[in-house]
């Protein structure tokens, strides 16, 4: 499972990385949207992985680590979510806005020569 | 304490909030309403924020300053903490969120729809992360701050403020991912994301724990120089501010101030003395970084043809003075640091705001796009009589005064505030701290007072140069039309500066309290840790 998760968000960074690097606003939107996956899913590991454990006391149960996952890694991946997904609309309309100010989706504007 | 008193620390942030949500279903055509609730609004922050300040750090007791939301003491609830820097830091912004909207609702606000609630929401976003306690908290008032300067960098929106506005969200969301990636390294190694549990846990802290944490703090270290401006990750910085409106860009020079407050913040507690073998972690970075800062920022202030660049470039030169002056490490340069930054920035926000008045006179749009404008002083009947009597008209003369004055402050020049900042920054590092340990002044610290020296050159030398071409070029172009509600915000920074040097005893004590404070990092963790809940036990 550690080696699972762990290529996953390897390979999800790197994609991330080089769809951020590219001219196009578009791969740029993918390239964050990709790379904020990793981040989540890297917070998400962060809390120790475990399986069958939930991150709630039941009424009557016993409050310990051995029994529970950790809630807190959890809480932060549902706000990182949020604001992620948010940052990434935000993101959209500034470039369809650029989109539409300068008739391309280069990054800069305007097209490189020998692109 | 009465419980009114009590609730203070959480009014920075609640109040603007509520007022940004509530401004937004106004109808966009009352904005003179809508600008007069925000400035009620953050009047209410600085008054706030100013009785904090008296206050902060008289008491010591455990629990004075801090705010447990929804009434959990701390490493387990969410707190705010105030003291002596971050209610000074409180006091700055809501001083230049009060000089910007002022200013803006001559003209500016006009240019775009909800420019009010998104300054209410920057600054809900910028209080919040000078007050919380913890990390992921940091984070969300970070986006909620971020998030408004987006909309706010692209008000007036046009190719220039949108394509500058394209990459200032790219590189900050990437930042924003680092940043999550540093807090979420730091809980999984420590199990603590406050601020003060993570100062008195990380002693005790096994060697394959604190490598991650140092990790950790490296990439959020990243994500902050990246919003301070540190070279090479400042490259997006002086385009974006050019390309912001005046009074946007007079905010966002607060918002590099952030990312300094916080490496100041977790180098000094975090990394602080009581750290172990993590004290000082980073600081050799801050100060290698900081010093290419300051040269990269000097040589573009030199290069820069527009005002708005050079403004752009003063803003980074001020970001390197003070990185470097923390990665140096030397304590008793703290209290000339903060107030290096708080005269900076006031100097720095007067200049944006200042650069467009003087440079509406060239630009022939600007006219048309004015609502209404009335002279400031009564040239227009001397214009109208004769042509050789007055040569300066009253408008050029008070701008040329307050640019003059900018140019002193940003070069640091005496008598004003800008001189005594740097003097006390270079006296500090020369002051050696007690009889008997001789310290040697180093080869770094010589770098350092040689590039602080040079940089105010540059900003002199620079402003020099635009100012002969601004005002002792013949006026025969408009004369800048000036509405006395924009010329005031300047007028009011300055004065700050003014103050500030005529007070400077007074405040370099609460700036020595303050960087006593910050090096006392113990203190701080007792008094969060320990604070007791409200309402008894």
């Amino acid at each position: 499972m550690e080696l699972i998760l762990s290529a996953g968000i390897g390979a999800l960074t790197a994609s991330g990385v080089y769809l951020l690097l590219r001219p196009r606003t578009y791969q740029v939107v993918i390239g964050l949207s990709l790379l904020s996956y990793a981040v989540n899913l890297f917070i998400f590991g962060m809390g120790r992985l475990r399986v069958n454990a939930p991150p709630i006391l039941e009424p009557g149960g016993v409050g310990d680590l051995a029994h529970h996952a950790d809630p807190i890694p959890q809480a932060l991946v549902l706000t990182a979510i949020v604001i992620g997904f948010a940052m990434t609309a935000l993101f959209l309309v500034v470039l369809l806005a650029s989109r539409g100010f300068t008739g391309t989706d280069h990054v800069d504007g305007r097209e490189q020569r020998g692109d | 304490m009465t419980d009114w008193l009590q609730h203070l620390p959480v009014l920075p942030i609640l109040v603007p909030l509520a007022v940004a949500a509530a401004l937004i279903p106004i109808d966009e055509r009352e904005r003179t309403l809508k600008g007069s609730i925000g400035f009620t609004s953050t009047v209410i922050v600085f008054v706030v924020a100013v009785i904090l300040m008296a206050t902060a750090g008289e008491e010591t007791l455990p629990g004075a300053g801090v705010y447990q939301l929804g009434n959990w003491p701390a490493p387990f609830g969410i707190v705010l903490v105030v003291d002596r820097l971050s209610a000074l830091m409180l006091c700055l912004t809501s001083g230049l969120a009060l000089a910007a909207q002022v200013y803006s609702m001559a003209r500016w606000h006009t240019a775009g729809h909800h420019f009010h609630s998104l300054l209410q929401l920057l600054v809900a976003g910028v209080n919040g992360a000078f007050l919380t306690g913890d990390l992921f908290n940091l984070f969300v008032f970070f986006e909620v701050m971020l998030a408004a300067s987006y909309g706010l960098l692209l008000h007036g929106s046009g190719p220039l403020r949108v394509k500058a506005g394209l990459h200032y969200i790219a590189i900050n969301l990437a930042a924003s991912s680092l940043f999550l990636v540093g807090v979420s390294l730091i809980y999984g190694a420590t199990g603590t994301l406050n601020m003060a549990d993570l100062s008195t846990r990380l002693a005790a802290l096994a060697p394959e724990g604190r490598m991650l944490v140092e990790t950790g703090a490296a990439v959020l270290g990243i994500a902050f120089l990246v919003k301070a401006g540190m070279w090479p990750l400042s490259f997006w910085l002086p385009t974006a501010y050019a390309a912001a409106t005046p009074p946007v860009a007079a905010i966002f020079a607060v918002l590099t101030k952030v990312g300094i407050y916080v490496i100041i913040r977790l180098n000094l507690l975090v990394f602080g003395t009581a750290a172990g073998a993590s004290a000082g972690f980073g600081q050799s970075w801050l100060l290698a970084g900081g010093m290419a800062t300051i040269a990269f920022g000097a040589v573009g202030v030199l290069a820069s043809q527009a005002m708005g660049r050079l403004a752009g470039y003063s803003v980074l030169v001020s970001s390197g003075t003070l990185l470097a002056a923390i990665g140096l490490g030397h304590q008793e340069m703290i209290a000339g640091a903060l107030f290096y930054l708080v005269s900076s920035t006031l100097t720095i926000a007067a200049f944006f705001l200042l650069i467009e008045l003087v440079e509406r006179g060239r630009d022939a749009a600007a006219d048309v796009l004015a609502v209404t404008m009335e002279a400031y002083g009564d040239f227009d009947e001397n214009e109208e009589e004769e042509e050789v009597g007055v040569a300066i008209p009253g408008t050029m003369a008070v701008l040329g005064l307050c640019f003059s004055l900018c140019a002193v402050l940003l070069s640091g020049l005496p008598p004003l505030s800008g001189f005594i900042a740097k003097f006390t920054l270079l006296h500090g590092l020369f002051d050696v701290p007690t009889a008997g340990q001789a310290r040697t002044i180093s080869a770094a610290d010589w770098t350092y007072v040689a590039l602080v020296i040079l940089s105010g050159l540059a900003a002199m030398i620079a402003m020099n140069r635009i100012g002969i071409r601004t005002f002792w070029a013949s006026i025969e172009g408009t004369i800048p039309r000036v509405v006395v509600i924009e010329i005031t915000p300047v007028v009011v920074l300055l004065a700050a500066c003014v103050f500030l040097s005529f007070q400077a005893g007074p405040a370099m004590r609460y700036m020595q309290a303050t960087a006593d404070d910050l090096l006392n990092p113990a203190g701080y963790g007792e008094r969060v840790l320990s604070a007791p809940r409200a309402g008894g036990q």
